[in-house]
């Protein structure tokens, strides 16, 4: 080591800028810590007050403009534990808030419990108690100097016009821990969207949360605004929605089906918008706000009648007779049948000794008055034929497939994708399903036969009968069905305006359009006839039910040329289509087609509303049905 | 036997016991400060309880020391025998963690083995600092030559180069720290000048580049006056000529005097222009004198400004078009162009203020209340300084601050006092890094430097950090002990 190398001297050059830059930093601290007074003020208060300024939610509206939700303001009792006294008047605080003490503390340890409330701390404002009226809010704002550490922060509760459609349009609470970990949009004590519109248009609905930046003073006053509000941001408030829903229609249909278990379902299959969309049992949306809503939601979830189910969506039925227009579309398209092939029937389907049964009528039978007549046989023949052609198709199961792919097509066995949630998908079965079931794959159309009459394994939604019914009415085509028609300001998705449809011929469609508007004049659902006026085309359906009586169904659309309104409407228990759901359907479509239901039929209206079809259930302690319906 | 004997006589200088006791005051007061900035009034754990930080940092802390006693164990030779064995098991570690980390807060530097997670980029500072001894002690090492230069260069770089595609940018500059050691062991400081040149002309022509003049924005034509009188100045360096200097300034000068003359007559004063047309005026008048007395020097210092020119004049189109929005906005917050305080200037805004709020002496240990409301962000790992800004006050941050210092001077000083190359490149080695993080981190919290995510050493929050300052630290005070007497 040579005590002369010149760079020996670099060490003062490198401590030199050590020891300079740390002068620079220590000034930087001067500067902040003892010369800006702006940051002095912020010691002397103790932190800022972020409060947040919530949006009005949007507002929702019928299809003819009536208003059906609205805001109305409550208060929340907001806590900041730091500011606390230890003099803070419990007893005074209780009395204002009319609660006890045993409550007042049960609050605080909700509030505290890190397993409610992840956000919890002591320094920023906690929800304390929820959805004080004006009054109340009154009393306490009178008193607030007594109690520091307590702030009253205003929001909107959701208020109902009218007591119908519960089910479509959905209720508000507060959210869970589950949505808070998902969402970090949401904190402890905001609301949203928990059923129905309100939860599949949350987005739209709920606007955008502002904030206030405050800043407060050692004894936790506010002193102001934070550099005069220049970080503060105003709420955006949500977006209005008008659905659908014709609700003069939606609350005869809920009349009608008082005291029954079912659904009514009514698209307008011009543009696939849900006109009506009933589920019986129901309830009255204002059951589920303010603060009876965990006794009345308990009572409902508990009914045996399960009132908080949209059948109309998420009730799966076998669609009985409703079910043959469809096949002998299929039948038609591959070309297992003409318009003139002709099957005989001897009251059952002959090849199965008479199994499925059927009625008496002209026998041999086409297509057209098969489905006016609801001839069982003729479908069983169909199925059986296309199954069992072996020069179209190599095997039972290719055969079988291609019919789901129809089937698929129309709008069965998968979600339709309707603007609601909890919708369910009913079921199609295909060729695995039942190799599975029979445990080998020589199974054939005798082995299935009763899928051929809507009976058997396939399963349909209410809604997705309905849609059946509107591709019938477009003669060939449907729009996903939605009940949202409008969002103020924005384009309705694609997806509910884009055509969906299925390889069949509009031939088939005016036939089987056709067979549909002869059962209406001289078959099976002549009691839904509504000539001169409208011609109504139709198909009544009796769906088997291990349970009980048979569900009662009917399907159709109106008028038969440039149709308006297709429908399907399902009673369950309501024994025979035409006993029950054809004059529901026909006093839904006077309703429709007049506005309001003639004086002649008045009587009809009576009898079907005061007409009481509950199934018996065998259960203790069954509680009330709420007297709504 | 008889070797080891021999070394084991050798050895008997003793620990640097100073740096010891300072290193055990920063482990300390970081505890103490990992749990004022994770302390909750409410639920307030022990400092001791495992679930809490501080808990955790008291285990890192224990291995820590464990791993200073042993290294203090092992023999100086060790490491100069396997340094590229280290190397290349390092490289090896950070392209095995490039090739299956999972991605943790963008970061893909951890690898996960079981419940135990480490960075192996903290392990690579030692391990480069070890190579740059291993390397600068080979017998006849000239820095200057470029083969040399090559090999150091490759041996900070590939590693820096790795740890940039884990997306740990703030370590690579680390690595680049290494530079240095370089410059203590001779590379010019004219190297070190010009890159402190560039970051001066990056911040003038970024910082001033949205107002006009003439030509050029108000920052380019800042830069271009610069370069004119970092030229003059290079001249008064190298060259050693007063009269040459003077001419310099008189050109500059004369230019724009007749700028403004010329103004009179019509033509509009342009400053970006007559910047441009002084500063080609010097350099004409640099290269006539290269012509005239045959001097190398003066064109190299004409070719220092022109691509000074080049650098300004890219730099915006670099700041503009190649960095990331976000990069933009970090760099702005910065420079104070930008008041953010949501977005990037978030974290900066919110340690200013807690720091400012602390005062002259502080709120109290514990009773910080912007750190604790969760108004900064990372309070516990590389925002730790604010905790300390806001309860001990300007007494206490400087005092850490100074305290800082002294602990870099004393390793300083002892880098100086190594006899061997290997202990000497090493040290300086501990000193870059250490420097290094100091300088940003605290920079970075108070608002001086952009925001690059890397802790203060020994302080913040964090096992593999902590393991690697002390590991780089306690191999150098092995060396350091061991340390042949002339």
């Amino acid at each position: 080591m040579s005590r002369s190398n010149p760079n020996n001297k670099r060490k003062y050059v490198i401590a030199g800028i050590v020891v300079a830059v740390a002068l620079v930093y220590i000034l930087q601290l001067f500067n902040l810590q003892i010369l800006t007074p702006q940051y002095r003020d912020f010691a002397d208060s103790n932190a800022f007050l972020r409060k947040t300024l919530y949006p009005a939610r949007g507002t929702i509206y019928d299809r003819n403009g009536e208003l059906l939700v609205y805001n109305q303001p409550t208060y929340d009792i907001m806590m900041v534990v730091r500011e606390m006294r230890n003099n803070f008047d419990t007893t005074d605080f209780c009395n204002t808030l009319k609660i006890d003490r045993e409550r007042f503390l049960q609050l605080n340890r909700d509030m505290r419990d890190k397993q409610k409330n992840p956000g919890y701390s002591p320094y920023t404002p906690q929800i304390f108690m929820t959805q004080l009226d004006i009054e109340e809010y009154g009393l306490l704002q009178e008193k607030l100097y007594k109690f520091p550490g307590i702030y009253i922060q205003g929001r909107t509760e959701r208020r109902y016009k009218y007591p119908n459609m519960g089910l479509i349009l959905g209720y508000v609470a507060e959210v869970d821990k589950n949505k808070i970990e998902s969402d970090p949009y949401y904190v402890r004590g905001d609301y949203a969207g928990k059923s129905g519109v309100e939860l599949s248009h949350e987005e739209d609905l709920r606007g955008e949360k502002g904030v206030e930046i405050l800043l407060r003073d050692a004894h936790g006053r506010v002193q102001g605004r934070y550099e005069n509000g220049e970080h503060d941001k105003a709420p955006v408030s949500g977006r209005d929605l008008t659905l659908s829903i014709d609700v003069k229609l939606q609350a005869l249909g809920e009349y009608l089906m008082r005291n029954k278990v079912g659904s009514i379902v009514m698209i307008d299959p011009r543009t696939g918008e849900i006109l009506c969309m009933v589920s019986a049992p129901t309830y009255n949306p204002s059951m589920l706000t303010g603060k009876d809503f965990i006794n009345n939601y308990l009572q409902l979830e508990q009914n045996p009648y399960k009132p908080l189910i949209n059948r109309a969506i998420a009730g799966t039925y076998p669609p009985g007779s409703t079910f043959k227009p469809s096949q002998g579309l299929i039948f038609l398209q591959e070309g297992i049948i003409t318009p003139e092939t002709r099957f005989s029937c001897y009251h059952g389907y002959p090849p199965l000794g008479g199994r499925p049964a059927c009625h008496g009528h002209d026998s041999p039978l086409s297509i057209q008055p098969a489905i006016a007549t609801s001839c069982n046989a003729f479908f069983c023949y169909g199925l059986n034929w296309m199954l069992s052609n072996r020069t179209k198709y190599d095997n039972v199961a290719e055969a079988f497939d291609k019919w789901k792919d129809y089937m698929v097509s129309m709008g069965y066995g998968y979600k339709l994708g309707v603007d609601l949630p909890s919708e369910k998908r009913g079921f199609i079965p295909n060729s695995k399903f039942y190799t599975n079931v029979k445990k080998t794959d020589k199974w054939n159309a005798h082995s299935i036969i009763s899928i051929a009459i809507g009976q058997g394994e396939v399963l349909a939604t209410p809604l997705q009968i309905a849609n059946f019914a509107a591709l019938v009415a477009n003669r060939g085509y449907f729009y996903t069905p939605h009940v949202v028609k409008e969002r103020k300001g924005l384009p309705l998705d694609t997806v509910f305006t884009n055509r969906r449809s299925p390889k069949i011929d509009r031939q088939y469609f005016d036939l089987i359009a056709n067979g549909m508007g002869d059962a209406v004049l001289r078959g099976t659902a002549h009691a839904i006839n509504l000539n001169p006026d409208v011609q109504v085309c139709g198909k009544t359906g009796t769906a088997q039910n291990p349970h009980g009586e048979d569900h009662s169904l009917f399907m159709g659309f109106a008028p038969k040329d440039n149709p308006e309104v297709a429908i399907a409407v399902i009673v369950e228990n309501g024994r025979f289509g035409a006993t029950n759901a054809v004059p529901v359907a026909r006093l839904m479509l006077q309703q429709y087609f007049n506005d309001s239901i003639p004086p002649s039929e008045k009587g009809l209206e009576q009898v079907i509303a005061n007409r009481e079809i509950l199934p018996y259930i065998y259960k203790k302690n069954v509680p009330k049905i709420p007297k709504e319906y | 036997m008889l070797y080891q004997a021999n070394r084991e006589r050798m050895d008997k200088g003793r620990v640097d016991w100073f740096t010891v006791v300072l290193y055990l005051a920063f482990i300390l007061l970081g505890w103490l400060n990992i749990y004022a900035a994770s302390y909750d009034l409410e639920n307030a754990s022990s400092l001791f309880d495992l679930s809490g930080r501080a808990g955790m940092q008291l285990v890192w802390i224990g291995t820590s020391l464990l791993l200073a006693f042993s290294l203090l164990k092992i023999d100086v030779g060790f490491y100069e025998t396997y340094t590229f064995v280290f190397y290349f098991v390092g490289i090896f570690l950070l392209v095995v963690t490039l090739a299956v980390a999972p991605n943790i807060n963008g970061s893909r530097s951890w690898l996960v083995m079981g419940p135990v997670r480490l960075q192996p980029a903290e392990f690579m500072k030692f391990i480069i600092a070890l190579a740059l001894a291993k390397v600068l002690n080979t017998y006849g090492f000239k820095i200057m030559s470029r083969n040399n230069l090559l090999l150091v260069s490759a041996i900070i770089l590939l590693p820096a180069l790795l740890v940039v595609m884990q997306s740990e940018t703030g370590t690579a500059l680390v690595y680049i720290s290494f530079v240095l050691v370089l410059y203590r062991e001779g590379l010019p400081g004219g190297v070190l000048f010009m890159g402190f040149a560039a970051v001066v002309y990056f911040v003038l022509g970024v910082r001033y580049s949205e107002v006009q003049m003439g030509m050029l924005s108000v920052g380019e034509f800042a830069t271009v006056l610069l370069i004119i009188v970092f030229t003059a100045g290079m001249v008064w360096n190298y060259v050693k000529k007063r009269n040459v200097v003077v001419t310099i300034i008189i050109l500059a000068a004369a230019v724009f005097g007749a700028g403004y003359i010329a103004s009179y007559f019509g033509l509009k004063f342009n400053y970006g222009l007559l910047a441009i047309i002084a500063l080609g005026t010097v350099c004409i008048y640099l290269l006539f004198l290269a012509l005239r007395f045959w001097k190398w020097i003066y064109l190299l210092i004409v070719l220092f400004a022109v691509v000074s020119f080049a650098f300004v004049e890219s730099a915006e189109y670099v700041f503009y078009d190649v960095l990331q929005p976000h990069q933009q906005m970090r760099i702005k917050v910065t420079l104070g162009m930008e008041q953010d305080l949501r977005g990037s200037g978030y974290h900066v805004g919110q340690s200013k203020i807690a720091i400012g709020s602390g005062g002259l002496t502080g709120k109290g240990f514990l009773n910080g209340t912007q750190t604790k409301l969760k108004y900064v962000p990372e309070q516990d790992t590389d925002f730790i300084f604010c905790t300390i800004g806001e309860e001990q006050g300007f007494v206490g941050a400087s005092a850490l601050l100074i305290l800082y210092v002294v602990f870099i001077l004393r390793l300083i000083h002892l880098a100086e006092r190594q006899t061997s190359i290997f202990g000497r490149v090493y040290g300086y080695g501990v000193v870059s890094v250490f420097l290094f993080h100091v300088l940003v981190n605290i920079g970075m919290v108070i608002g001086i430097m952009p925001v690059i995510g890397i802790p203060l050493p020994l302080f913040s929050y964090g096992g593999s950090s902590l393991w690697g300052f002390t590991i780089l630290l306690f191999i150098f005070l092995r060396i350091d002990k061991s340390r042949r007497p002339f």
